[in-house]
């Protein structure tokens, strides 16, 4: 493309070459070392009875071939904690999603005349610990004194026992999820929406159309693709739902938040059965492989 | 007047979004400073009585909360400058330097995108054991020192530098790690300081990674420390949230700090091109 001898020339061809593996080689090393082989060996590794016995000394694992995921997919326990993901997933996630789409509709509205102090506010959550925030929300759910049953006391709602009652337990996690994160996806449709372009609103205006009618004719294809890439890296980020339950429940009461990464967790870090926590790993990133794969499907096809 | 109607629900919308997002923030930061017992009191109290700092002189004192804050500023400061140089690099090799073979490996990284991180966690643990890195910070630190969304932001910020500034320099005979420090990394510094920030947050947060590699409380993070303590002063509220506020304070005020490169981190994830 440049006439530049410079550019082009074979010195400039074995410089080049040398110069980009070399730039490279720290960031590949790297993520060859610490991230590709230890993929590589936890696929392996779920095909051994790799245990506590084994961690001292590694030859004592044997093969046991698919018998981890055997054991996996006929626990009555992976499919109450596959279940309690599943739950987390597809009702927290969409909550969350339109959560964040209703902050940037009210942040992105013409007439709001602070969108930046909004668009902070309402970021917040998403630059806090999680550890941090899930302890300060277990005291906001505490049945006695937390904040939350004081507010709906005051609204003459019943009080509720967020995390000790099973069936309450994941939606107090789920609030506290969508509290923490819809900052982000917000801030992903609000790109999406000024991408919209502002004659398409004028047209519609110049037609009657109301504001629902433009919401559904104007805004809402225009989110299309944001739509799309939101519901999909929700979809994955939940599924790896971990620290919430950790903090605020332990995953009780009554296995009720237990999930597919806190149950791996547990039997990898706390029963050191390696091989077995390795299968469950694996098995969530098919569920989840499963998942996007649906989620393309079923999505409205567009250019790009 | 009823044109102005509108625009009143509106703020009053906005404002009600803002209280319910910051109330758990404001009331962590009041109940720190209650004395003992207040924040359990019904009905509750949304102000101390008296303002005191014993909880977070007893973090600092009694409790060693000093030490888990000097290993998170560490582990956070320690990656983030490897982060930056690490990924700086590699994005803009894989944007602007021409050899055979970049573009193949640039999609076989970026494949590493649908591999959730606890695929890799057990086995990394144990490799990491092998190579006696358990139990200390740099354990802690590897993860967040190379990543493939860091080298995709930094990429695509990169293909935007013309070559011909690039060629100029060589015309002048000026070697190719010259080029990168002298010419290169002061127009890639917006999308570094955005990487910087990203890695700072999100190391300074992390959770899951610490709790398998740290066993020794004196080598505890933040968030790991802070786990810790709820398990023995659960009844504490008061002091709880005086470690929540330590906690949650430097990445706040890192975010506000760096928010608009912050920002467009997410934007060059989350929009197409």
């Amino acid at each position: 493309m440049k006439p530049l001898a410079m550019s082009t020339g074979a010195g400039q061809i074995v410089r080049q070459t040398r110069a980009g593996w070399a730039f490279l080689f720290p960031a590949l090393s790297l993520i060859g070392v610490f991230f590709f082989v230890p993929v590589l060996i936890g696929l392996g590794l779920s095909f051994t009875d790799f245990d506590i016995y084994a961690i001292g000394d590694p030859t004592t694992a044997r093969l046991v071939g698919l018998a981890n995921y055997k054991a996996v997919v006929t626990n009555p326990l992976f499919w109450q904690v596959l279940g309690n993901t599943l739950y987390f997933v597809f009702v927290g996630g969409p909550l969350s999603v339109l959560v964040s789409l209703g902050a940037a509709l009210l942040v992105h509205a013409k007439r709001n005349r602070f969108p930046g102090f909004f668009r902070t506010v309402y970021f917040t959550p998403v630059v806090t610990t999680l550890v941090a925030v899930a302890i300060v929300w277990r005291y906001l759910d505490h049945p006695k004194y937390g904040l939350v049953n004081f507010m709906l006391t005051s609204l003459h709602l019943p009080a509720v026992d967020w995390l000790g009652d099973p069936h309450f337990a994941m939606p107090a996690i789920m609030i506290l999820s969508v509290w923490k994160n819809f900052g982000y996806n917000m801030l992903i449709f609000l790109a999406g929406l000024a991408n919209i372009p502002e004659e398409q609103y004028e047209a519609a205006q110049l037609d009657g159309a109301s504001w629902l009618q433009r919401f559904r004719h104007v805004t809402m294809p225009g989110l299309t693709a944001t739509f799309m890439f939101v519901a999909v890296i929700t979809m994955l980020g939940n599924f790896q739902i971990f620290s919430e339950p950790y903090v605020m429940t332990q995953g009780g009461p009554l296995r009720s938040t237990t999930t597919v990464v806190l149950w791996m967790y547990e039997e990898g870090f706390r029963w050191w059965r390696m091989g077995f926590a390795a299968a469950i790993a694996f098995v969530l990133f098919l569920i989840m492989g499963l998942g996007t794969f649906i989620q393309m499907r079923v999505a409205p096809t567009e250019d790009s | 007047m009823s044109a102005r109607r509108p625009a009143i629900a509106l703020h009053l919308a906005l404002a009600a979004g803002a209280a319910l997002t910051l109330v758990p923030l404001l009331w962590m930061v009041s109940a720190s400073l209650m004395p003992p017992g207040e924040a359990t009191l019904f009905p509750p109290r949304f102000l101390p009585r008296v303002v005191t700092f014993e909880h977070y002189i007893a973090l600092f004192t009694r409790l060693n909360v000093s030490r888990a804050l000097f290993n998170s500023a560490l582990v956070s400061v320690g990656a983030t400058l490897g982060s930056v140089l690490i990924n700086g690099m590699a994005g803009y090799a894989f944007a602007k330097l021409r050899f055979a073979g970049r573009d193949k490996v640039f999609r076989a990284l970026l494949s590493a995108l649908v591999i959730p991180a606890q695929v890799g966690m057990l086995p990394l643990f144990l490799l990491l054991k092998s190579m006696g890195l358990v139990n200390t910070l740099v354990g802690v630190m590897i993860p967040g020192l190379a990543n493939v969304f860091g080298i995709f932001l930094v990429r695509q910020y990169a293909l935007s530098i013309p070559d011909d500034l690039l060629d100029a320099a060589r015309l002048d005979g000026a070697g190719e790690w010259k080029i990168f420090r002298t010419i290169v990394a002061p127009v890639l510094s917006p999308i570094l300081v955005t990487l910087a920030a990203f890695t700072f947050l999100s190391m300074w947060n992390d959770f899951l990674w610490p709790l398998i590699v740290l066993s020794d409380d004196r080598k505890y993070t933040l968030p790991v420390a802070l786990a810790g303590l709820v398990g023995e002063h659960v009844q504490d509220t008061e002091l709880m949230m005086a470690g929540a506020v330590v906690t949650v304070l430097p990445a706040l005020l890192v975010f506000l700090a760096l928010q608009r490169a912050y920002v467009r981190g997410i934007l060059a994830g989350g929009v197409k091109g």
